[in-house]
């Protein structure tokens, strides 16, 4: 009989606050302007192409470099109005400090988001606002979801004179800057101190615990408001197609995150001893390192590729194994082993890519035993969002739009996770709602 | 927001970023690419008489220091290599397509009456705002007795400026060199005949490196190079001392100033302007990055003064100016000493070594358990900024002020002073 152990409180308070602690302390004033330094002000620069939100990265660098910085942070939110969230959050090893010329000749690119992190944060403790309000339009848009497209949206519409009024399935906006991202990332209740800053424009009307399919129907919001935008983001998950997942100690990985995001008292979580993370994306990375750091002994990362296929970049990758993760590539769960209900192990088949470079099994298994298991293998759009309401149309398992941000309804716009504008980061869901928001100015007029 | 726009010599534009006159102000093309950035006005490239100059290649020199490139830069060019009437077709489609900017010509001909006449007449109709008077190119021209060779003698200056004045109603800038002993003989020149205010500085006679394969100077033209004028961002004390002197001195202080050198950003153009000057001009650091610096020029000088309360330009020009003065007149019993913030040291040990082997041997070592701090001597500190400024780390030497703050005394009546003056 395996002893299953999963308990709280494996760690101080003292360990616990530090271990959640800020990942990334900001800059100092003195070592911004070395680092706002090293930048080269290139010409039509390849870092403001690589930023889903085209922020002109090397003005905002040259403003910190001369010490305005309020003119910097005005260059970065007027772009991006979650500068603050993705200067934390983008994975900049993969966008702008990617593409950084320096990362080029040397491999030690302009730290980007920490110089973008710096700007903002000096702006944001003013309680200010750059933005003001255009004359009134008179129009109302219903944004559906209070996620970082919902709010991009929102925000941009209130610049332009609309009135938006945001329905939020939660009690707190910001979606899943708020309840989806590691702890470490944003401290401080950056998230809704940041949705402040974005609401003090004025325009925008927050109504919360309000669920689509369920609290409201699209059917009413395209009778009642000039135009909806949806940004409902990715409901559901993805199973693992195994039998009885639904045992004790099978979790899904977004649950728990939520959990320990809304947490007070981060002692009273329960955490295994020995922990399995399915998948490789960000989310498989941010569980592994919060289960890590919440004291877990063993955590390891299966994934059934190889490291070059995660969808966590490189430096995520990184991070976690430096945290301690065990990340084993080219291994599929096959089945769960339990015993009264609880789960105490997976078998994985050991994979591998056929000569044509298609994914196969070995043939060769491998047993782990495990405490708790978590699924993060991706999310999926919710169905029932559109129950009782006529759908738009879908392809791939998300919402279909075109360039403009239209759905297959008249006057049903979309953006972020739900649709297929690029990749599921939090700087292209900003755009889709900035994009989306210009769209419907353009066809309210 | 904040009122950016300036006059100068009653040449006015919507704010006071002015383009140098230079290789970024030498055609159509790139003077338009500058007013779409936002640049308030330009000095053209300065025109002489044809047939044009002819230039050489390789021109440049540069000066790279600690990995910032062209901390400083210099040149071997010369004016303008275009023939006279296509500068002057340009210059009119500018001024007709900018009206709002300011286009002020710069010039330079041999150095008699009717060529200055005759190069006015030509500009005259261009419809430009005003003209710069080159008397600072230290290369090349002043050979010809031109540029600096008339800048360095105040009569020459006061005569030209005098010929243009007669035969123009165009507000008159006098561009002075910097290669001379007193500035200010050069700017009463230029106001004695009559100059509308004054441009400086023109560039800094230098050879900025030499090659030690080739033993020849930098920028080496076929196995030989030629002094040139160095600009850039390492000038600009030299600019600022000048600019201060002319905006200080009774004869010149109401004398407009258009500041040059080194300019970089607002901030220096903000301290020119505390020094006296109604506007800046840039050239170096365009020659680097391009017209797109004028953004934040313009965005981070906007910033700052709408954050001290300053509504236009001339609510702090000139505002630095009497605080400049001369030594014997500091005030002897200000104190201050350095102080090292323990929690931001890295133990480098510069403070130490600066202080032991150059100045007061007021920083000591002590050595604790394997580590070492660093302690300042009160006794033995003068409070001479050494330390702060060889320190690697932002803010961790600062300098205390420790004296009472209510006395005062200047060299001119210390006890140590033979010259004294006795109180009382």
């Amino acid at each position: 009989m395996t002893t299953i152990d999963v308990q709280a409180g494996r760690l101080s308070q003292e360990q616990l606050s530090e271990n959640f602690s800020d990942a990334h302390p900001p800059l100092n004033s003195g070592n911004a302007i070395v680092e706002a330094n090293r930048c080269y002000f290139c010409f039509d620069a390849p870092c403001i192409d690589a930023c889903p939100t085209a922020i002109d990265i090397p003005n905002f660098i040259r403003k910190i470099s001369t010490g305005n910085l309020k003119g910097s942070a005005r260059d970065i939110f007027s772009q991006n109005i979650m500068g603050g969230m993705c200067a934390r959050v983008c994975p900049t090893e993969t966008l702008c400090e990617g593409a950084c010329v320096r990362e080029t000749q040397d491999h030690q690119p302009v730290r980007i988001g920490e110089l973008q992190r710096y700007a903002t944060d000096s702006y944001l403790e003013t309680s200010e606002t750059f933005f003001e309000r255009a004359e009134s339009s008179g129009k109302k848009i219903a944004v559906v979801g209070g996620g970082p497209a919902g709010l991009s949206c929102a925000h941009r519409l209130a610049v332009l004179g609309h009135h938006a009024v945001v329905f939020e399935a939660r009690e707190k906006l910001s979606g899943l800057n708020e309840y989806g991202i590691a702890a470490y990332k944003t401290v401080n209740d950056f998230a809704q101190r940041e949705v402040d800053f974005i609401l003090k424009i004025g325009g925008i009307e927050i109504r919360t615990n309000q669920r689509l399919g369920q609290d409201v129907k699209l059917e009413d919001l395209r009778q009642e408001f000039d135009a909806v935008f949806l940004s409902v983001g990715l409901g559901d998950v993805n199973s693992l197609g195994l039998e009885s997942e639904e045992i004790a100690g099978v979790y899904d990985a977004v649950d728990t995150i939520l959990e320990l995001r809304q947490s007070v008292n981060l002692a009273e979580l329960s955490v295994g001893r020995r922990v399995i993370v399915i998948g490789g994306g960000s989310t498989a990375i941010d569980i592994a390192v919060q289960s890590k750091k919440l004291g877990a002994e063993d955590v390891t990362l299966a994934y059934r590729r190889g490291p070059e296929q995660m969808n966590a970049t490189w430096k995520e990758q990184e991070f976690a194994q430096t945290n301690g993760v065990r990340v084993k590539h080219w291994v599929a769960p096959k089945s769960l082993r339990s015993e009264n209900g609880h789960v105490t192990g997976i078998e994985f088949e050991c994979m591998e890519l056929n000569p044509e470079g298609k994914l196969r099994g070995t043939g060769e298994f491998r047993h782990m035993e495990a405490d708790v298991v978590f699924k993060a293998i991706g999310q999926l759009l919710e169905d029932s969002v559109f129950s009782g309401s006529e759908m738009p149309a879908i392809e791939g398992g998300k919402i279909n739009v075109n360039l403009e941000f239209e759905t297959s309804l008249p006057g049903v716009w979309a953006g972020g996770d739900c649709v297929g504008s690029g990749e599921d980061l939090t700087v292209q869901s900003v755009e889709d709602g900035k994009q989306a928001a210009l769209s419907i100015h353009r066809r309210l007029k | 927001m904040a009122d950016l726009s300036c006059n100068v010599a009653g040449i006015k534009a919507p704010n006071p970023f002015w383009l140098a006159s230079a290789p970024p102000t030498d055609k159509l093309y790139n003077v338009e690419r500058a007013f779409r950035a936002g640049w308030g006005g330009v000095v053209w490239k300065t025109l002489g008489i044809d047939p044009p100059i002819v230039n050489v290649s390789s021109r440049y020199g540069a000066v790279h220091y600690n990995g910032q490139r062209m901390m400083g830069f210099n040149n071997v060019e010369l004016i303008t290599d275009r023939p006279l009437e296509d500068n002057l077709q340009d210059i009119k489609k500018i001024k007709k397509d900018w009206p709002d900017r300011a286009v002020v010509v710069s010039l330079m001909v041999p150095c008699t009456e009717k060529d200055w006449q005759f190069i006015i007449n030509k500009i005259e109709d261009t419809g430009c705002d005003g003209v710069e008077l080159n008397f600072g190119c230290p290369h090349g021209m002043s050979e010809r007795g031109m540029g600096s060779a008339v800048g360095q003698v105040p009569e020459y200056i006061e005569m030209v400026t005098r010929w243009v004045k007669e035969c123009t109603d165009l507000p008159c800038l006098v561009k002075l060199t910097p290669n001379v002993a007193d500035i200010c003989h050069a700017a009463n020149a230029a106001k004695a005949g009559g100059g509308d205010g004054v441009a400086l500085i023109n560039t800094v006679n230098s050879i900025v490196s030499v090659d030690l394969d080739l033993m020849a100077p930098e920028p080496t033209i076929d196995g030989k190079g030629s002094h040139g004028g160095y600009c850039g961002p390492a000038v600009k004390p030299i600019a600022l001392h000048m600019v201060t002197e002319i905006a200080k001195a009774t004869e010149t202080k109401n004398l407009p100033i258009s500041a040059i050198g080194g300019i970089s950003n607002w901030r220096d153009a903000a301290e020119f302007i505390a020094m006296g000057a109604a506007g800046v001009q840039v050239c170096t650091a365009v020659m680097h990055y391009g017209f797109k610096i004028v953004d934040d020029m313009i965005d981070g000088l906007n910033n700052w003064m709408d954050e001290k309360g300053y509504e236009t330009l001339e609510d702090f020009r000139g505002i630095a100016v009497p605080n400049v003065t001369e030594w014997q007149f500091l005030n002897l019993k200000y104190d201050i000493k350095a102080r090292i913030d323990e929690s931001t040291c890295i133990h480098c040990g510069l403070c130490h070594i600066s202080c032991e082997d150059a100045s007061h041997q007021a920083i000591r070592i002590i050595k604790e358990n394997g580590d070492r701090r660093f302690e300042v001597i009160d006794k033995e500190c003068v409070g001479c900024n050494l330390c702060m400024f060889a320190c690697p780390v932002p803010d961790c030497i600062t300098m205390e002020r420790v004296d009472s703050g209510t006395e005062y005394q200047n060299w001119t009546t210390h006890e140590n002073n033979p010259m004294r003056v006795e109180e009382n």
